[in-house]
């Protein structure tokens, strides 16, 4: 067994602290235990610094809930933020198998949106279309957008061993600049920064669509769309090809050691450019899937930064595709919270907080803290 | 006189940059993975804008700004060096913190322009009677303090590394800390010091954009993705400051540039007119040039570590702890 940091402590303790690693695996139920706790505590720290500028923390918390889950609108509304965050979070899970670090899904989230948007504004199919081609289509060119802009780092990560995470950064500020010369130089609509609105047929049902043709009272106005069903089913999928799929297998040993995975006879080079294809496909899924259901038309400004809480929910989800759909749904309430909150930022540092205690928590998973007697004699010479 | 005004402004825009990078070839050089200069920079920005507005004190301003950061750095330490977590993540995570506590504690401060004490630049009015060349010169050296700082900067990091001892222990534990361990170097202890350094460097920089050089806090945009081109500078770089330098002040000469390029009718003395200027929309791509060029410059810093076997710390990202010699 491997042992660090044995010196004994001079203060004259019955005990000395042993930190080792373990060679066993953790218990099933530490890390689940672990992840609420460090949710917990970074709920304890938040609230303190929501104190320390003045706030109230246990009314903002009050407030918040109230907002996101308050009601079966507010769970709508969350549900609706947790389309873009499952679809993200699973991209980034599926990288960071590998140990690829997607920190790109923003920039791929927005050029997912430009697709979409090129296929009714290009136009792509031809206008008065039914919504059986329009939707498909769109989906498709998000993701085909999202999965090229993936290729960029994944292609320059294979060949030239370009660091990802500044080259998908890099093309997140790009994607922002290339969204906004479309959207005012070719799409503008008289001038306003968004373009016309898109036909009927090229939205994504919503359930305040069912309430109208089925005449149900209860779910008027409520904005959840189709998008939801994507996302669980990219999620599931992702999941099977991570976990049942000799490709997932590949991926994981890849992202456990890359020596191993390369004496096995596994193409690093090759798998490094398609998981960065697909995780750019599915965050462009997302960009299409918010496009279609929640703007309805081309815009800017349309993420409050999924891409970057799409990190935060895979590693809290321990980049498992199906953990995500819960986790989103956490997220895409702090979400909506924050716009119901002052100051807006609270939301941002929470995120920041949990993941920070998360990985920090992780230790626990990791080594084992043990006390041990100090027997009375060794003390006593110690002494 | 244009010229001179470009290279005037890209003096300052680059000194932003330098300390960031500086900050993370220190913390880097020293075995830690430094990916959140973006979040040390915000945090500076914010805490030095809001300390100096309320003390008066621009330079307490600084101190302060600096001493946040490096308090945001002693968490990113105690996940990598204590707690050996992934490096890469602690990064993020450590951004993502960072920019929130940021974002949360600035809210109030975008109704502070104009009321906030800055850093003094300083100037040398006697150049103006060298008659032309002395007018050049003296907008070139009509400077922020903090530009001077940075340049200084340079070559005593430089030497600190290369030179001294202290600077050869700094290489020894991200080389090879078994060896530096056995050397009697305390490597984890000296990996939280220059953690802590890298941070206080990279929260300086920031504290140079909101109280020096940018004069202003504009919530995340404060920033606007300047610290992560900074790690990109630092791979650039090669872990070397001068080079890393040269770098830092490219990038000040392009972003000024993308600037220079927006407003003018025409270009190169009435010559060309600017199609920027007939299509502003075309501007976007413009924007894009600093990002576009990080990319470039990374891809050159890929090849030129290929041809030159120069390749990043050894024990880059590594923690480190006795008796596990060879884990990866």
């Amino acid at each position: 067994m491997k042992k660090e940091s044995t010196s004994p402590k001079k203060i004259g303790l019955p005990f000395q602290i042993q930190i080792e690693e373990r060679t066993d695996e953790a218990p099933k139920w530490l890390s689940p235990v672990l992840t609420l706790v460090s949710v917990i505590a970074a709920l304890i720290f938040s609230g303190i610094l929501i104190a320390s500028v003045g706030g109230d923390p246990l009314y903002t918390y009050s407030r918040m809930w109230k907002a996101a889950f308050g009601s079966w609108f507010a769970l709508s509304d969350s549900l609706t933020k947790a389309i873009p965050l499952i679809l993200c979070g699973t991209a980034c899970a599926l990288a960071f198998q590998m140990k690829i670090w997607n920190i790109g899904a923003e920039g791929q989230f927005f050029l997912g949106a430009f697709g979409a948007s090129l296929v009714v504004l290009g136009p792509i199919v031809p206008e008065g279309s039914s919504p059986w081609v329009y939707i498909p289509v769109m989906m498709l060119f998000g993701m085909i957008f999202g999965a090229l802009w993936g290729f960029i780092p994944g292609y320059l990560k294979a060949k030239l061993n370009v660091n990802e995470i500044i080259s998908t950064l890099m093309l997140n500020y790009i994607a922002i600049a290339w969204n906004n010369f479309f959207l005012f130089g070719m799409w503008s609509d008289k001038g306003f920064q968004m373009s016309k609105k898109f036909p009927k047929a090229a939205l994504l049902i919503r359930l305040s669509d069912i309430a109208k043709t089925y005449n149900i009272k209860e779910l008027r106005g409520m904005a959840l769309h189709l998008g939801l069903v994507f996302s669980l089913v990219a999620a599931i999928v992702i999941y099977i090809l991570i976990y049942k799929s000799k490709w997932g297998y590949e991926i994981k040993l890849i992202g456990e050691n890359r020596k191993v995975a390369r004496y096995a006879g596994i193409n690093i080079s090759w798998n490094v450019v398609l998981i960065m294809l697909v995780s750019g496909a599915i965050a462009g899924l997302a960009g299409a899937t918010e496009i279609s259901g929640v703007v309805k038309r081309f815009q800017g400004s349309i993420s409050p930064g999924y891409g970057s809480t799409g990190i935060i929910i895979a590693w809290l989800a321990k980049l498992n595709p199906l953990l995500t759909i819960p986790v989103s749904l956490f997220f895409g309430g702090l979400i909506i919270a924050g716009r119901e909150i002052q100051p807006s930022g609270i939301p941002k540092m929470i995120q920041g907080i949990i993941l920070v205690c998360l990985i920090a928590f992780d230790f626990f998973l990791n080594y084992r803290i043990r006390l041990i007697a100090v027997k009375q004699s060794e003390s006593a010479i110690e002494g | 006189m244009e010229l001179f005004q470009l290279l005037a402004a890209a003096l300052a825009g680059g000194t932003v940059l330098l300390f960031g990078m500086l900050g993370g070839i220190f913390t880097e050089r020293s075995g830690v993975m430094n990916l959140a200069i973006e979040g040390y920079m915000l945090l500076g920005a914010t805490i030095s804008y809001s300390a100096s507005a309320s003390s008066g004190s621009p330079w307490i301003g600084l101190l302060m700004g600096a001493v946040a950061a490096a308090i945001l750095g002693i968490l990113h330490a105690i996940i990598c060096i204590s707690l050996k977590a992934d490096q890469v993540v602690s990064g993020l995570a450590t951004n993502f913190v960072g920019t929130g506590v940021s974002l949360v504690l600035g809210a109030n401060l975008t109704s502070l322009v104009g009321t906030v004490p800055l850093l003094p630049s300083v100037a040398f009015p006697k150049l103006l009677e060298l008659g032309w060349i002395g007018e050049g010169l003296y907008t070139l050296t009509k400077q922020s303090i903090m530009v001077y700082i940075g340049f200084v900067l340079i070559p005593i990091a430089q030497w600190y590394l290369t030179k001294t001892r202290p600077g050869m222990h700094l290489r020894a534990i991200g080389e090879n800390p078994e060896a530096a361990d056995a050397m009697g170097i305390n490597v984890n202890g000296l990996r939280y010091v220059y953690t802590i350094l890298g941070a206080a460097l990279a929260g300086i920089g920031g504290a140079a954009i909101s109280i020096a050089i940018y004069s202003g806090w504009f919530s995340e945009l404060t920033t606007n993705g300047r610290g992560w081109i900074c790690v990109g500078l630092v791979i650039f770089a090669q872990w070397n400051p001068v080079r890393g330098a040269f770098g830092a002040y490219f990038f000040g000469i392009l972003s000024r540039l993308v600037l220079d390029l927006k407003i003018p009718a025409t270009l190169f003395g009435g010559l060309v007119a600017n199609p920027f200027f007939l299509h502003p929309n075309y501007t976007f791509f413009l924007e894009m040039l600093p990002y576009f060029f990080t990319l470039v410059v990374m891809i050159i810093g890929a090849n030129s570590a290929k041809a030159k076997h120069i390749g990043a710390p050894s024990a880059l990202g590594r923690p480190y702890s006795r008796g596990e010699k060879g884990k990866q």
